[in-house]
């Protein structure tokens, strides 16, 4: 037979309901509820491959992208997913709007609501902005960056890629290599695939690493070279010049010899190395453009999957929106 | 719970099915292909595009229609049960084909009303066909089958449920 839906996948999906109405980080989220997130997603790949790239789920829904912070793909990807939901898209941007007045946060979207939203899907440079969201309107909320947090779709995203390519999460090595101090990438990645049975390794300078890195489930190694014979994957993150002083590391060329992903390092891990990006790519700073384009980078596949993934999230929220009682588990 | 059809009975069945497909065919229409509904009916049109390529000597290609994001009771859901998206698996071009749509109950004709809409975002077939196990009547849409393998009244309160061998260990369809 031709279908990869497993029995077992099906009977999982059939069994479960999803109640959160709020995507707010993967924290929260249960091993469970991550697989369901991943089988959701599997099923709308299908729809971006057709000529009538559309279904009809959101019908008459209204998403708001209520971004305060620059994006591009994130943003643009949302749009299209919820696009191909047939839900109609509200772009808020906090440039050119009420928010350079001094208006709240709550305030926006308390008039956004009054136009008769569901969902909102927010960007944000303060940590948890999406959670004090969910308790002042009654729209659902996806989390879609919240400070040095989470990013949960990116998160999700990554894992989906990972597992489309290996199968299974359980036993895979997963390196993060970067910027982790300030990577809401990073944190989400950590705690979805800390879940599924994945070993997360994170690889940067001392400086780049976050405070309390002890109480995540990973190992922390600062020697790249070491790692990398190991690994099952390597996420190479964005180094955030936005974010970041000049003092953490001496130089961008110093950055790059000791963390740079280049074809030197290629060689010495596994011929099967998945190479991820979340972009966009600093090119020739933490990945060569010739390993970024070569034959192990999924980075064009991870925003394909970001597409899936972010239809499936926006169904989900939505699904759990309509159910009959009050039972979503999200404070 | 009692016994709709046993094994035997929806072998016969099936073989019923694919006779009447077979004499239905017209050449004038273009190339079969079998689009199963899921769960059940993806199984069904699997053995019925055995059965049909055993008949007429030539394969035929199948697939598999999920139509969870096409029905009309989404926003309607029980406190107890949610659909849940599954894969459209469709390896051929459904343009231009004739498309026998294969699903194991009919009953309101929901079911089917989103599958045809589900089809039509995927192309334009020559034409689509419903077969169907067994048809328990109580539509709710103006629906109706090509091809029954069984047609029989049930009341409204119960179930008919299909058990297949592929995914539950046998084949037999009970009343509960």
């Amino acid at each position: 037979m031709p279908y990869n839906a497993t029995p077992s996948a099906a009977n999982r999906a059939d069994r479960f309901i999803w109640r959160r109405k709020h995507l707010l980080g993967l924290r929260d989220l249960s091993r469970e509820e991550l697989l369901h997130v991943l089988d959701t997603a599997e099923g709308f790949k299908e729809i971006s491959t057709r000529s009538i790239k559309k279904a009809p789920p959101l019908r008459g829904k209204v998403v708001v992208n209520l971004f305060f912070e620059d994006s591009t793909r994130t943003r643009n990807s949302f749009t299209l997913a919820a696009n191909r939901l047939s839900a109609d898209v509200l772009e808020f941007t906090a440039t050119g709007s009420s928010i350079s007045k001094g208006e709240t946060l709550r305030d926006t979207a308390r008039n956004l609501e009054a136009m008769g939203i569901d969902i909102v899907v927010i960007r944000h440079s303060a940590a948890g902005a999406p959670h004090l969201l969910s308790r002042c309107i009654d729209a659902a909320i996806v989390n879609a960056g919240d400070g040095q947090h989470e990013h949960p779709t990116q998160g999700l995203l990554d894992i989906f890629t990972i597992r489309e390519l290996r199968g299974d999460l359980k036993g895979l090595k997963v390196a993060i290599v970067g910027d982790i101090a300030h990577s809401r990438v990073a944190r989400s990645n950590i705690w979805g695939l800390h879940k599924l049975g994945a070993e997360v390794i994170l690889v940067g300078p001392p400086t780049l690493m976050p405070a309390s890195v002890e109480k995540l489930p990973v190992t922390v190694c600062h020697d790249f070279d070491a790692v990398i014979p190991e690994v099952d994957v390597m996420n190479m993150l964005r180094v955030q010049f936005e974010r970041i002083g000049s003092t953490v590391f001496p130089s961008g060329r110093e950055y790059s010899r000791l963390f740079g992903l280049t074809m030197d390092r290629l060689k010495r891990a596994r011929k099967d190395v998945l190479v991820m990006h979340p972009g966009p790519v600093n090119r020739g700073m933490e990945i060569e453009s010739e390993v970024a384009d070569g034959p192990n980078s999924t980075i064009l596949r991870q925003v394909s999957n970001g597409l899936a993934i972010r239809m499936a999230v926006l169904f989900l929220v939505n699904q759990a929106a309509a159910l009959k009682e009050g039972t979503d588990k999200t404070p | 719970m009692t016994t709709l059809l046993t094994e035997t009975e929806i072998t016969a069945l099936l073989d019923k099915l694919t006779e009447a497909i077979a004499a239905d065919c017209p050449t004038e229409y273009g190339e079969i292909a079998l689009i199963g509904i899921r769960s059940r009916g993806e199984l069904l049109a699997c053995r019925l595009a055995e059965r049909l390529a055993r008949r007429l000597g030539t394969e035929l290609p199948y697939g598999a229609l999920d139509i969870t994001l096409y029905r009309d009771d989404l926003e309607q859901a029980e406190p107890d049960r949610q659909p849940a998206v599954r894969t459209t698996e469709i390896p051929f071009d459904i343009e231009g084909r004739f498309i026998i749509l294969v699903d194991d109950v009919l009953n309101t004709g929901r079911s089917v009303r989103a599958a045809l809409n589900a089809l039509a975002d995927l192309g334009r077939p020559q034409a689509i066909r419903l077969a169907v196990l067994v048809d328990r009547g109580r539509r709710e849409l103006p629906i109706r089958a090509d091809y029954v393998g069984m047609e029989t009244t049930v009341p409204i309160e119960q179930r008919v449920n299909v058990f297949l061998q592929e995914t539950d260990g046998r084949d037999e369809v009970v009343v509960e």
